[in-house]
């Protein structure tokens, strides 16, 4: 495994210097992030854990590039994203992230086809093709066979994976994933994060922003947070989640 | 920037939306649908109108002209009294005498007259003074006997014509030349039938029976001051202007009018009432324009509220849409085309319907409708008149859309 904060070949492909965000909510001012430091390398697989008002939620956002902080800097792929506009931020969102949510955030009425070609629809280049991309997505998670079904006619675990299909389409720098399997069963949660490992296995970089740790042992690495700083940031053997790594092999990864 | 794709689906997406909530886009767009269903409908009730009348201008010559009398705008009632600003006799006598350019020309004089033959008796027919240059300027001719001649004119003989439904009415014989009627208690023999033309469209008369007498005859049936017009014809449409100016010389001369000094006269050509009839027709339009106007902007408000209520519906999907890295501007582009879409959907609806009520127009027997139809420009112009309302309307909602902030809107329950 991996050391923590170990970059990858070259730049990390995640790094944030002091990253802050303040809210202002009526008179009251909230710090959401105090001055957060955190590096993720290439191809690595990590869990940002915290309880509510930790500020995870904010720092998931901000990774996502669907929020600017309000000091500090934050170095995707070697850009700085921090100070990007709306319009930049989308492109980036549309090339550089793969979002996957706890509610799946499908549309009701498009095919699971349609709904993993979505990320094209906004894409400034290689459009084309993308029906045989979107297949390939759906195959890799193992959906060949409900191309046109709806979100309605799939289970919750299937939609989670047209949602992944549709994260992984673009070949994202990383998938950033919310609670993905708050709204799953054990049987089905088991699933879905094998799924995420076989691709970790794969080359993808993956961060998981949960607050079970059974789910944070499926990574490499967990990250803590506290009052907007991080608590601790330690791999997975040496993280109190760590406990449920043997549960895990037992169960064995099968994907 | 945004690609082929996009457009594809943005497009696919707005009429998917429509189709969704059927009920719901057919009620938003009833407004824009009523709005250009009834305009297209009046203009094409309109132009139908227009050649109708067109072609009855057309009919009656380009080359011919008319004289009222007529009293100068804002002049008082006692500088010019009525008997002074009467057409004479004397006048259209000047008028053939002396105007180079009048290849015919007749004044006109109408008494209202019991007209009997046997036992058939008709009150009130119009009977109209004429000289025999009347049926050159008005293009119709006597089909059997013989038109009036000068001789009939000047020495006041006690001649008619008469046409296919006096005939009729009076219950006199298929060839009645050479019968005798009592016009006004007179004794008239008939010389001949002048030819019946089409249902005029002006045509007033409650009774189409006509009878014509000479000029010269029905002067004296006449009180002292008679109303009388002229009608003439230029040589060619091409001299009518020159051909105006020479008979309004003739008649300032005749009435010693000063340079200077208000007509009391008007001398007025076919194309200047074709000119009036055309202002009449686009002043309805414009007011049929103004009828759509608000309309659509009834329409369009039924637009936008709908427009926002699918924003705020579909908050959780923008916020999606955003998070795979729509842009703002995809945002408002995908909004801005659902509610274009609307309307231009209830613009066609509109249309068809339009075109419907303009096909049922020209079924209604006498309505002088025939030629309804909704002409292209009318069309295009409700098309483009409902894709701007659905911009300048859509647009607010799009922009709501546009500006939702990400984290918010997949926050949105």
């Amino acid at each position: 495994m991996a050391e923590p904060a170990a970059a990858a070949a070259g730049a990390p492909l995640i790094e944030v210097r002091a990253l802050a965000k303040i809210y202002r909510v009526g008179v009251e001012t909230i710090h959401a992030l105090r001055g957060l430091d955190l590096t993720i390398g290439r191809n690595e697989m990590v869990a940002i854990m915290g309880s509510s008002g930790s500020g995870k939620s904010t720092l998931m956002n901000m990774l996502g590039c669907l929020d600017r902080p309000t000091s500090g800097a934050y170095f995707l792929n070697g850009r700085d994203v921090s100070r990007m506009g709306a319009r930049e931020l989308a492109l980036v969102r549309n090339e550089e992230i793969g979002f996957v949510f706890q509610s799946f955030e499908l549309l009701p009425r498009q095919t699971a086809l349609e709904n993993v070609e979505l990320p094209l629809v906004y894409a400034t280049g290689a459009w084309r093709g993308r029906r045989a991309r979107a297949l390939a997505a759906l195959e890799r998670v193992g959906l060949q066979d409900r191309v046109h079904h709806r979100p309605n006619q799939l289970s919750g675990g299937q939609r989670q994976r047209v949602a992944i299909a549709r994260a992984i389409l673009n070949k994202p720098a990383i998938l950033l994933a919310d609670e993905p399997t708050g709204n799953l069963d054990s049987a089905t949660t088991a699933e879905i994060l094998s799924l995420f490992r076989a691709l970790h296995q794969e080359g993808q970089t993956i961060v998981i922003v949960t607050h079970e740790d059974e789910v944070a042992a499926h990574c490499q690495r967990v990250v803590r947070l506290r009052d907007g700083r991080v608590l601790s940031d330690l791999p997975i053997a040496q993280d109190v989640a760590g406990r449920f790594l043997a549960q895990h092999a037992a169960g064995g990864a099968s994907c | 920037m945004l690609n082929p794709l996009f457009w594809l689906q943005a497009i696919s997406l707005a009429f998917s939306q429509i189709w969704a909530n059927k009920s719901r886009a057919f009620l938003t767009a009833l407004g824009i649908i009523v709005g250009v269903a009834s305009t297209t409908a009046v203009i094409a009730a309109l132009t139908g109108l227009k050649s109708k009348v067109l072609s009855e201008f057309e009919s009656v010559g380009a080359s011919k002209f008319f004289v009222f009398p007529d009293r100068p705008d804002n002049a008082p009632r006692n500088m010019y009294p009525w008997e002074k600003i009467l057409l004479k006799p004397a006048e259209v006598v000047a008028i053939r005498e002396e105007c180079t350019l009048v290849k015919a020309v007749t004044p006109i004089t109408e008494v209202g007259l019991d007209v009997e033959s046997g036992d058939k008796r008709i009150e009130g027919i119009t009977v109209a003074g004429i000289w025999p240059d009347w049926h050159q300027v008005q293009n119709r001719f006597v089909v059997e006997g013989r038109p009036f001649s000068q001789i009939d004119i000047d020495s006041e003989r006690q001649v008619c014509l008469i046409n296919e439904d006096a005939i009729r009415e009076l219950d006199l014989p298929a060839n009645p030349v050479g019968e005798p009627v009592l016009i006004g208690g007179r004794r008239f023999m008939i010389a001949g039938i002048v030819e019946t033309v089409q249902a005029r469209f002006f045509g007033m008369n409650t009774s189409s029976a006509e009878i014509f007498i000479p000029f010269s005859v029905a002067e004296k049936l006449q009180e002292r001051n008679f109303f009388m017009r002229i009608e003439g014809m230029f040589a060619s449409p091409a001299e009518a202007e020159q051909g105006q100016d020479e008979v309004r010389f003739v008649l300032r001369r005749m009435r010693g009018i000063q340079p200077g000094e208000p007509e009391t006269f008007q001398v007025a050509a076919i194309d200047k009432f074709i000119e009036q009839f055309k202002t009449l027709a686009a002043g309805i339009t414009a007011i049929a324009g103004g009828i759509v106007a608000i309309s659509l902007l009834v329409g369009g408000i039924g637009i936008m509220n709908i427009m926002l209520v699918s924003v705020s519906e579909r908050t959780r999907e923008i916020g999606l849409r955003k998070a795979v890295g729509a842009t703002p501007l995809a945002i408002l582009l995908q909004f801005l085309l659902e509610a274009v879409t609307l309307c231009l959907v209830g613009g066609f609806v509109g249309v068809a319907i339009g075109r419907l009520a303009a096909f049922g127009l020209t079924k209604i027997p006498g309505a002088q409708l025939e030629q309804a139809d909704v002409p292209l420009w009318a069309v295009a112009l409700s098309f483009i008149f409902c894709a701007v309302t659905g911009v300048v309307f859509g647009m607010f909602p799009a922009v709501k859309a546009a500006r939702l902030d990400p984290i918010e809107a997949l926050r949105h329950e």
